[in-house]
């Protein structure tokens, strides 16, 4: 199977072919795959070279122009590094742009914490207006890439992973999907959080929710699966706490609790690899079951 | 300036002034005080093709202020060019203005970007050009304002060296220049440019005559830079 970075460069050429409003802005980072379509499009297709704040600054500059700009590189260039790129030349400027990013939190344990960003959604926290997908499967990947790129003037981050499930899910953009039904909590995976948290739960009588777009946060979902009991599992792979606020602001008129699962603040000076890294941080199906058995009882 | 231009011209470069006395309060508030009103008035008078009529057709010419601090220059062209009603100049700062201490794109008419922290305006400005070839438009001109201690911020330099090396001919800098940067630019800024591969020119920047040629110099396949020097900040 492709990964989601493949998709994206695939999907992104055929979308560049019909959509001239459509441009891709690169900083070196994942230009191989946009060869053929910077050679069919030279105009539509920039890399910038290893230049992240132009980078983001270029894409306010196209959006003001009319076009809907796709900027494109790991999480911790394309959100940390241009930081305050993203509040003025986006969203103080009133225009919208696609941030597609790579490597998201621990996909290069080897490379690691330069090339580590799990706190890009909470930073996209801090402002508003965006629309955050959080694709588990390529195919999930290239349904959230065909909306974004057609939804307006809006601001969307499309955080790849290649960190992903084994199958992909009916996505539809902004709505959580009801996997799982039962009625002694539910928990609410994030993206390639799914498979574990799948196994994680398997005979324990909850509702698993399945969440490939994370902002705007389905509220209304949350609190149809938690009518039984409003206990509520997040598992998240980023920074552990990023939506807690979301899901204690959609209980609010209720009694409830929740337990935010995902990435820890720690840094890990280690390497490795994927697993070891989801196995440190208390994000494979084993500590899941363990942590999400403990708080639903 | 021609009898025709005197009689279709609203208010002049004198009136600029008065108008900036509005926000300031202060009647003596004169050009010498401002660094980038005369570039402004020459850009906004004889070199911009663009209306509060045009201000949003698409092949208009685009003048980004990267250097929004202290904008009532930008402010008084502006009013003077039409695009702002002068009554609201006495407004500058308040609550309820549109006109804030940095510019607002989404609040002041005529304003193509919202500026004040530094190194925002050229990197917007590549963009702004790179949509407009995109679109093949190949026409209107993009201009931006920087100043010699903004030029510091290293997002410049990224702009300064992909602009040149992508040959944006339609991207024009005027880069003011009142010796205000700590460490200064040893050689000028002009140099900087030039080694980029960007077409140059130096010139006194309170002579509207030299800033209009400057503006108006040929440059095929290269952006421009018009490095307008200025009294020093503390003379």
């Amino acid at each position: 199977m492709d990964t989601m970075r493949e998709r994206f460069a695939a999907v992104t050429t055929d979308l560049l072919d019909h959509d001239p409003r459509l441009s891709v802005v690169l900083a070196d980072i994942g230009a191989d795959g946009f060869r053929t379509a910077a050679d069919r499009h030279p105009d539509r297709v920039v890399n910038v070279g290893i230049r992240e704040q132009l980078l983001i600054g270029a894409a306010g500059g196209l959006a003001l122009t009319g076009m809907r700009p796709i900027a494109h590189t790991f999480a911790s260039f394309l959100i940390e590094r241009p930081w305050e790129q993203i509040k003025l030349d986006l969203v103080h400027q009133g225009v919208g742009a696609v941030l597609v990013s790579a490597a998201g939190s621990y996909d290069w344990p080897a490379g690691g914490r330069t090339h580590m960003s799990p706190g890009d959604v909470a930073l996209l926290d801090t402002l508003p207006g965006w629309t955050v997908h959080v694709p588990g499967h390529p195919d999930e990947a290239e349904t959230l890439l065909r909306h974004a790129a057609a939804d307006g003037d809006s601001l969307v981050y499309l955080r790849l992973s290649a960190h992903a499930n084994g199958a992909a899910r009916p996505v539809v953009p902004g709505r959580f999907l009801t996997v799982r039904r039962g009625r002694r909590g539910v928990v609410l995976a994030v993206g390639p959080m799914l498979d574990a948290v799948l196994e994680a739960t398997e005979g324990l009588d909850v509702t698993v929710l399945y969440a490939a777009t994370v902002r705007p946060f389905d509220a209304a979902a949350l609190r149809a699966a938690a009518v039984d009991r409003a206990d509520v599992v997040l598992v998240e792979p980023y920074l552990a706490g990023t939506s807690e606020a979301e899901a204690h602001r959609a209980l609010a008129d209720r009694p409830h609790r929740v337990l935010a699962l995902g990435v820890p603040r720690e840094e890990h000076r280690h390497y490795g690899t994927i697993p070891e890294h989801l196995a440190a941080y208390g994000l494979d199906a084993a500590a899941l079951r363990t942590g999400i058995a403990g708080f639903l009882g | 300036m021609t009898t025709a231009e005197i009689a279709s011209a609203g208010p002049g470069f004198h009136d600029l002034p008065r108008l900036m006395a509005l926000m300031t309060g202060d009647e003596k508030h004169g050009p010498a005080a401002t660094s980038t009103l005369d570039a402004l008035w020459v850009l906004y008078d004889r070199v911009l093709r663009v209306t509060p009529a045009t201000a949003q057709d698409q092949d208009r010419d685009r003048f980004l202020l990267s250097k929004g601090h202290g904008p009532m220059a930008y402010y008084a062209v502006l009013a003077a060019k039409g695009f702002l009603d002068p009554e609201v100049l006495t407004s500058f700062g308040g609550y309820d203005s549109p006109l804030g201490h940095h510019p607002d794109r989404l609040l002041v008419p005529g304003a193509e970007i919202g500026s004040g922290s530094l190194g925002h305006g050229l990197p917007l400005a590549v963009g702004t050009a790179l949509g407009l070839r995109a679109q093949g438009l190949a026409d209107p001109a993009v201009w931006v304002l920087i100043g010699d201690a903004e030029f510091d911020e290293g997002s410049n330099h990224e702009a300064v060296a992909f602009a040149g090396a992508a040959g944006l001919d339609r991207l024009h800098v005027v880069a003011i220049d009142n010796s205000s940067a700590t460490h200064g630019w040893r050689g000028g800024i002009a140099a900087r440019f030039a080694a980029e591969g960007w077409s140059t020119a130096t010139v006194d920047g309170r002579d509207h005559g030299a800033l209009h040629r400057a503006f108006t110099a040929p440059h095929p396949g290269r952006p421009h830079a018009v490095v307008a020097r200025v009294e020093p900040k503390y003379s």
